[in-house]
């Protein structure tokens, strides 16, 4: 799929609920099925700054397509970045550069949009894209 | 008579909505509300003799003048200042001891010490370390036991004649203890060394009799005290006032001034640099005002009740631990599920209308100590009700049902 489609595919899903509760929960529900890292990997320099909770980012290239890994110590940050990776994970470095971030305001998380938000949510699109970045580099070279 | 839901009535704010629900406000640590009052003298000051001070001959800026130097007046009263040119307007407490700091490390040789305590805001950390970068006089902390208590007997053994200042603050502000500031004062003198304490935390609780503690210095902010941001005082004794440099120049710090020589203003104004913050001192003296009228005892005996009762309901939540259990405490209760980061309960108490801080609440020493990476801290204040008390612990069970 690609990234539009599983954005498209996210904002169905989280229409079905009718209010904050109940969409939590599932974001909550999601991260409990995020791809950890390793306990090993869980290094100084894969840690996302800005957060008030630890968030873990790690990737690596599998043919010509990003993959992602991570891990948080809150819930809700960890259902936040498996949102994120599900939309990025397994996707061209070009694609994921070029992806816009709208669907977060549409599945009604748009609070976590804010850049001073202390879960960092920005930080971790940001993180992601510079890996994509690097990849990109390393393919084109 | 103390009626909560009187008072309520007079804080705007209070009755707004947040994500739907009333808003429940339990971050009053970070910073107070603001009650009609203040908001009006706020208003009233633009809308009717808005003036630089100090320096017009006009009507305007006499007028302005009388009501900064009257706010003056109203701030030394209430703290019980000697002189009213010891108390200095600054723009808070990071900003007072940041001037105390600075004014020392003329007054510092490489060797001496400072002690500060391990409850310590960043605000009452950062600055002295940077003191001892660059006078060479080494930092001492102490330390606090399990209950977030400071160790008494430690800090006998820290002082010498070597210790040349003392920081601690007056009131945690992760943990809400109450430090014993007059023993820490009094032992420090027997040293000859200056005491400055941090009261950003105490002065919405508790009136500070400065001439009877005797402390050297004495900071804070008026936003935490029913005041706007951007206001406080630095109380310094005239003695230490005097021999301590200028913090900044401009105008408003001196006397005379010409490329070969400037001479500075007496005090309070030679740390006074710049247009102040005119409309914010005239606010802070209401702010005292108003706090007076309604009266530190009645503040504190509303203030105990709801501790004492949102502890007790909290503490019958299974899995939830408080820090800061010392017997001698404000209306702040800092606390951790177990299994669960204080974030995500945060995030979701926020989503039911109630503010409450998360995090380190700038004091990463006290959460290592703690060995967490943060609390839930819900700070009470005198407009705080038992409701809202109830509204808050019905809200943390219901994070905890989400997040386990
Ligand atoms: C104990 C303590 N010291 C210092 C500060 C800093 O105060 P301000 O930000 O008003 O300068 C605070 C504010 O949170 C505090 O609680």
């Amino acid at each position: 799929m690609t990234i539009e489609q599983i954005q498209e595919e996210l904002i169905d899903e989280f229409s079905m609920f009718d209010d904050w509760m109940q969409r939590y929960e599932y974001m909550i529900d999601l991260g409990k099925s995020l791809p950890l890292i390793d306990e090993a990997k869980k290094t100084d320099d894969k840690l996302i700054k800005g957060c008030q909770s630890k968030v873990w980012l790690d990737a690596g290239l599998n043919g010509e397509k990003v993959n992602f890994k991570a891990d948080s110590d809150a819930i809700i940050t960890k259902g936040i970045i498996a949102i994120l990776i599900r939309v990025f994970d397994d996707q061209a470095p070009e694609d994921i550069l070029s992806a816009k971030m709208d669907f977060i305001d549409e599945i009604g998380l748009k609070e976590h949009l804010s850049p001073t938000r202390a879960n960092g949510l920005v930080s971790m699109v940001k993180q992601l894209k510079l890996y994509a970045l690097g990849y990109q580099a390393q393919l084109n070279s | 008579m103390f009626d909560v839901h009187a008072i309520r009535k007079e804080f705007p704010i209070l009755s707004r909505e947040v994500n739907g629900y009333s808003l429940v406000y339990l971050d009053n640590a970070a910073t107070s509300q603001k009650p009609q009052q203040v908001i009006d003298a706020i208003v009233d000051y633009y809308s009717n003799y808005n003036a630089n001070i100090h320096r017009g001959v006009h009507s305007l800026s006499q007028e302005a003048t009388d009501a900064y130097e009257a706010a003056r007046k109203k701030i030394q009263a209430h703290f019980s200042v000697k002189h009213s040119h010891e108390v200095i307007l600054t723009p808070g407490t990071t900003h007072g001891i940041n001037l105390v700091a600075n004014g020392f490390s003329s007054l510092l040789k490489e060797g001496d010490e400072i002690i500060v305590s391990a409850l310590e805001h960043h605000s009452n950390i950062v600055p002295w370390q940077m003191l001892c970068e660059r006078t060479g006089a080494i930092l001492k902390v102490i330390p606090i036991d399990e209950d977030g208590v400071l160790k008494m007997d430690a800090f006998d053994t820290l002082l010498s004649k070597k210790t040349k200042l003392v920081f601690v603050n007056h009131i945690s502000n992760a943990l809400g203890t109450i430090n014993p500031i007059k023993y820490i004062i009094d032992e420090a003198h027997k040293y000859d060394a200056a005491v400055l304490i941090d009261g950003a935390q105490a002065c919405s609780h508790i009136k500070p009799n400065l001439a009877a503690l005797d402390c050297d210095f004495y900071v804070t902010s008026a936003h935490k005290m029913c005041g706007p941001t951007g206001v406080g005082m630095l109380y310094g004794k005239e003695e230490w006032l005097e021999k301590l440099p200028p913090y900044q120049g401009g105008g408003e710090m001196i006397a005379e001034v010409s490329f070969e020589k400037t001479t500075y203003a007496g005090l309070p104004h030679k740390f006074e640099a710049g247009t102040p913050n005119i409309c914010g001192g005239i606010a802070f003296g209401v702010a005292i005002d108003y706090l007076n009228n309604i009266g530190f005892d009645a503040i504190a005996a509303h203030e105990e009740k709801l501790l004492k009762y949102a502890t007790k309901k909290l503490l019958a939540i299974d899995g939830l631990k408080i820090y800061g259990t010392g017997t001698q405490k404000t209306s702040v209760i800092s606390f951790n599920i177990e299994g669960i980061h204080p974030y995500d309960i945060g995030t979701i108490v926020d989503k039911l209308g109630i503010a409450v801080r998360t995090g380190h609440h700038c004091a990463q020493p006290i959460m290592n100590f703690f060995n967490i990476p943060g609390t839930v801290r819900a700070s009470f204040a005198f407009y705080n009700t038992m409701e809202e008390v109830d509204k808050l612990v019905s809200a943390v069970e219901r994070a905890k049902m989400m997040l386990q």
